[in-house]
């Protein structure tokens, strides 16, 4: 099933950049679906767009539509707060909020009104358990969370937005900053997370899109160049230099 | 060879360097010793519970400064009262909501010229607006308001500047969680920047605290027999006080004078303090 239509989606930056040029795809629901190809390529963009966290950059132009449910969230009169709740995002850096593990859980529950403390407990210990960094931090979590290691912070980061029960996950290069054992942590977080969740990743490398997609998205310079099953497009790509850039002929 | 004499000739040079710098931070710290000792051996001996305490007399030649530690103590929550408020607001603005148009240009113009402007300036301005033509009178009330236009362009830009040191990521991080801007500045930014602000906030009052001029014309009493009862009555202030008994009393003690330049300097010293305290523990207990 298709969670988010995206359809001849342009944008401008007001630098003169062009971050994507006429995108259209379909994105599926319960899947992880991976966007790739070297920067510069509109990957970021293109998350940015989906929780319109491109609002808070200046942007010369845009056009085109993003379905999320049926619903265009380009629409100037989209609620975003709402929609910000709906779709999470997790950036490069960890950045946890200058507070403990524990309010950095139930910081943005806490703004959307939940005061009940047995609820943001429940939150707290579901959210963290599905990040997979419960068991590191429970004894511990009303310490700062800069505290934690990079990896750690980096699931922290996962769990906040989870708390939030989102319907999509968004990911920016989440582990690139990580070593190989906390990245093998995020990746299984992201599996499971996926069984009720739409998560869409840029990874940090080829590597980990080849690992984690369900479907993939080749972006070269704003567009798209190829898209679809993982399993295909990783073996058998169509286009050349979809191919080229998996075989690291460039990038 | 060569090359061991030229890294000796480097470490000579350092030293030398390394010298200068410590003699010139000794010589910038001289004046500062120097006018704080010769004050206390001065003044130190006017320095008694009776003076702290009790109203002058004898045409001010004897008997305490009370009315004017309470008149600048007034004179400076007043001024924190219009300033403060204002200062922060602005600075939040100016910080987190303002483009980079225009107006802002202006604003920020206007602000860099309200603090060169000389202080009697500040006197006159506040005599004609709030002392005539708002009829406050000669009072705590336009004493302060004239303080705080003098106050608000440290304060502005102080904290202008502790909420620009607050990391973007919190911003982009709490806005993509669904927090609105005002939510996102009330419980983050502001907590972060807090230390910085009041940094600045008790710089510009120990300013306003230690100013003669601009309460010359507009809240300054000569002499008054009883405190102040009303934002609306004059007030005695520690700087006028002082002007007062070292150029229009003759045949003043001299240790009174330097007594109360002592209590003037204490109380702005004080605030200095607090500042720093402030600063220090929150730079401890930052987690960026």
């Amino acid at each position: 099933m298709n969670k988010i239509i995206i359809e001849n989606l342009s944008l401008q930056y007001s630098d003169g950049t062009e971050s994507l040029r006429d995108v259209s795809m379909e994105i599926r629901q319960n899947a992880v679906t991976v966007l790739f190809g070297p920067a510069g390529g509109g990957k970021s963009t293109l998350l940015r767009c989906l929780n319109r966290l491109n609002d808070l950059t200046e942007i010369k132009a845009s056009s085109g539509r993003i379905l999320i449910d049926g619903e265009n969230i380009l629409d100037p009169k989209t609620d975003v707060i709402a929609l910000r709740r709906k779709v999470g995002m997790v950036f490069a850096r960890p950045v946890p909020l200058p507070m403990s593990i524990r309010e950095n859980i139930t910081y943005a529950l806490d703004l959307a009104g939940e005061k009940r403390k047995s609820k943001l407990d429940e939150a707290v210990e579901r959210s963290l358990k599905l990040a997979a960094i419960w068991d590191e931090v429970k004894e511990r979590l009303n310490d700062p969370a800069i505290a934690l290691s990079g990896g750690q912070q980096q699931r922290v980061c996962l769990a906040r937005v989870i708390a939030l029960q989102p319907q999509i996950i968004l990911l920016d290069e989440p582990t690139s900053g990580l070593d190989p054992i906390s990245t093998g942590k995020v990746e299984a977080a992201l599996l499971e997370l996926k069984k009720e969740y739409t998560v869409i990743l840029v990874p940090h490398s080829v590597q980990q899109a080849a690992r984690t997609a369900d479907c993939a998205a080749f972006f070269l310079t704003g567009e798209l160049i190829e898209y679809g099953e993982g399993k295909t497009l990783f073996t058998n790509p169509k286009q050349k230099k979809t191919e080229d850039y998996i075989m690291g002929r460039f990038g | 060879m060569m090359t061991k004499f030229l890294s000796r000739n480097r470490y000579v040079v350092q030293r030398i360097g390394f010298t200068a710098i410590t003699l010139m931070v000794i010589l910038t710290m001289l004046p500062i010793v120097g006018t704080i000792l010769f004050i206390i051996y001065k003044g130190g001996s006017a320095i008694s519970w009776e003076f702290l305490s009790g109203f002058p007399h004898d045409g001010m030649r004897a008997g305490g400064i009370l009315p004017a530690i309470i008149g600048t103590l007034y004179l400076t929550l007043g001024t924190a009262f219009f300033s403060v408020p204002l200062g922060i607001a602005a600075a939040i603005y100016l910080a987190e909501y303002a483009k980079d148009n225009q107006l802002t240009r202006l604003i920020r113009l206007a602000i860099i010229n309200l603090a060169g402007i000389p202080s009697v300036v500040y006197g006159l301005f506040g005599l004609g607006l709030f002392v005539l033509f708002l009829q406050f009178g000669t009072s705590i009330l336009a004493a302060s308001l004239t303080l705080s236009i003098m106050t608000l362009p440290v304060i502005i830009s102080t904290a202008e500047e502790a909420l620009r040191a607050v990391p973007q990521a919190f911003r982009t991080v709490s806005i993509s969680l669904g927090a609105t801007r005002w939510q996102t500045i009330s419980r983050i930014i502001l907590k972060e920047a807090l230390p910085g602000i009041l940094t600045g906030v008790i710089l510009g009052l120990e300013r306003a605290a230690g100013e003669t001029a601009p309460i010359l014309f507009t809240g300054a009493a000569f002499f008054l027999p009883r405190l102040p009862q009303s934002p609306f009555d004059a007030t005695m202030a520690l700087p006028y006080h002082l002007f007062v008994i070292s150029t229009q009393v003759p045949e003043m003690p001299i240790q009174i004078q330097y007594g109360t330049a002592l209590v003037l300097m204490v109380f702005v010293l004080t605030m200095n303090v607090i500042a720093t305290v402030i600063r220090s523990r929150a730079r401890a207990k930052r987690q960026w």
